[in-house]
């Protein structure tokens, strides 16, 4: 929270200076986040046009504890780089019947780089919106031939914390029209719908309450574009569909299952909320 | 006393207690959400309402209400309004109907319903995130209610 007052006394401050500093923009755009001292990442931006109530989007990391954010400011430090590691090397294993791995197409892991903003996204050949996962179990089962990894598993939540750090930096940029509007109309009406005896959409907490507190948590804006999340909670990479599924089940609600069409509609719907933000995977909450 | 006669007396009490308990599919609220009777038939114990409100598995009000007088109880929260000086603001039925089912004075707030067992969209069974069957239980219990409300009417300004 002192992190977001700060921002907050930062931005009364710009004000103060007047025009001169709103004209030039570039202190405004600062990145309070760079990783390593080098990935500069975007927490704050102007809403996407489709957002109706919201003006600014903001990354989640802004309302983390200095100490929490200091962490995803250092890859040494980030536990979430681990996972990343892993997958590195899982990159090139032999898999299936032919020994494919994902380096046998893909080459290496920088090659990916770009495919986590704009993932989900409308696949022809099947028809259907997919996720990142989806996509990388296609790529195990029909390409390689082997079986296909648990959705929210660790092979595979961690082989998408690879394919998110290295678009790191990058804006989400989703596409909701086309082909892919339905499905996004499918997740806008989820988020806000009130499910399970506490009657909550996801709108009630992170559209209408974000910044304030709720017992002891900070709610934030509930973007995702730091997934997979490194929760010093529970001290693991989290994939996205998974914390949807906590937080439904927080409502006292029958949750979705991951990897399920309502989740795979919510999960683009909403990283559409969080086009302009920058790709932050594997993030590092609480 | 005997203790035949105090026995007697205690079932008299107790089945007079069953038969004033306002079910929640059955309570009856005003044109503005009010309750005019207690739910449970029996006045409110403002000491357990104050523990209910705290405690993090019962109403857990202050995750969301701020409670000068509870200020010993860590992390209140600020999604709802204050509660110091509720009592001067609302009546002892309006109270009771907010707590019961905000929504009926308040729509479309955020406050949960707590004694609300039907009409809802996929119930789960409690927080295990698997379906569950309604009615549900209540959040509160009618007497749980009964003593939040009281405690909410010690809480005048100054």
């Amino acid at each position: 929270m002192r992190q977001t007052l700060r921002t907050g006394a930062a931005r009364v401050m710009l004000g103060l200076a007047g025009s001169a500093a709103l004209a030039t923009g570039a202190i405004a755009q600062e990145a309070n986040l760079v990783i390593d001292g080098e990935i500069e990442i975007v927490t704050r931006a102007p809403a996407p046009d489709h957002m109706e109530n919201v003006s600014e989007i903001v990354s989640g990391w802004e309302y983390r504890s200095p100490e929490t954010q200091a962490v995803q400011m250092d890859d040494f430090e980030n536990p979430g780089m681990i996972g990343v590691d892993n997958a590195r090397a899982d990159f090139s294993a032999a898999m299936g019947p032919d020994g494919q791995s994902c380096a046998a197409c893909h080459d290496n892991p920088e090659s990916l780089e770009g495919a986590r903003a704009v993932y989900p996204k409308w696949d022809e050949t099947k028809g259907e919106v997919q996720t990142l996962e989806m996509q990388v179990n296609e790529c195990v089962t029909e390409r390689a031939g082997a079986e296909a990894w648990n959705y929210t598993g660790t092979r595979m939540t961690e082989m998408i914390a690879l394919i998110s750090s290295v678009s790191r930096g990058l804006p989400v940029n989703v596409a909701i029209d086309g082909p892919a509007q339905p499905t996004w109309e499918q997740g806008k009406e989820i988020y806000y719908t009130r499910y399970g005896q506490l009657e909550l959409a996801c709108a009630n907490c992170h559209e209408d309450n974000y910044d304030n507190m709720i017992r002891a948590d900070h709610l934030s804006q509930g973007q995702i574009n730091g997934f997979p999340t490194y929760r010093l909670k529970n001290g693991k990479l989290n994939a996205v569909h998974n914390r949807f599924k906590g937080c439904v089940r927080d409502t006292r609600a029958q949750t979705f299952a991951p990897g399920s069409p309502e989740f795979v509609a919510l999960e683009l719907y909403v990283a559409s909320r969080g086009n302009g933000l920058s790709v932050e995977g594997p993030s590092v909450r609480n | 006393m005997s203790r035949q006669f105090t026995l007697a007396v205690t079932v008299v009490l107790i089945s007079t207690t069953v038969q004033a308990e306002v079910a929640p599919q059955e309570v009856a609220y005003g044109e503005y959400g009010a309750i005019d009777t207690s739910l449970s038939g029996a006045p409110g114990d403002p000491a357990s309402g104050a523990e209910i409100m705290a405690n993090r598995g019962q109403g857990n009000c202050v995750a969301c209400h701020a409670v000068g007088a509870l200020d010993e109880v860590p992390f209140h929260g600020e999604v709802g309004p204050p509660l110091d000086g509720v009592a001067d603001r609302w009546s002892e039925a309006e109270l009771r109907g907010i707590v019961a089912n905000a929504k009926m004075t308040f729509p479309g707030t955020i406050m949960p319903a707590f004694y609300k067992t039907t009409g809802f969209i996929r119930p789960g069974d409690g927080f295990s995130g698997k379906a569950g069957t309604e009615p549900l239980e209540p959040l509160l219990t009618a007497q749980q209610i009964e003593d939040v409300v009281s405690y909410l009417m010690t809480l005048h300004e100054n």
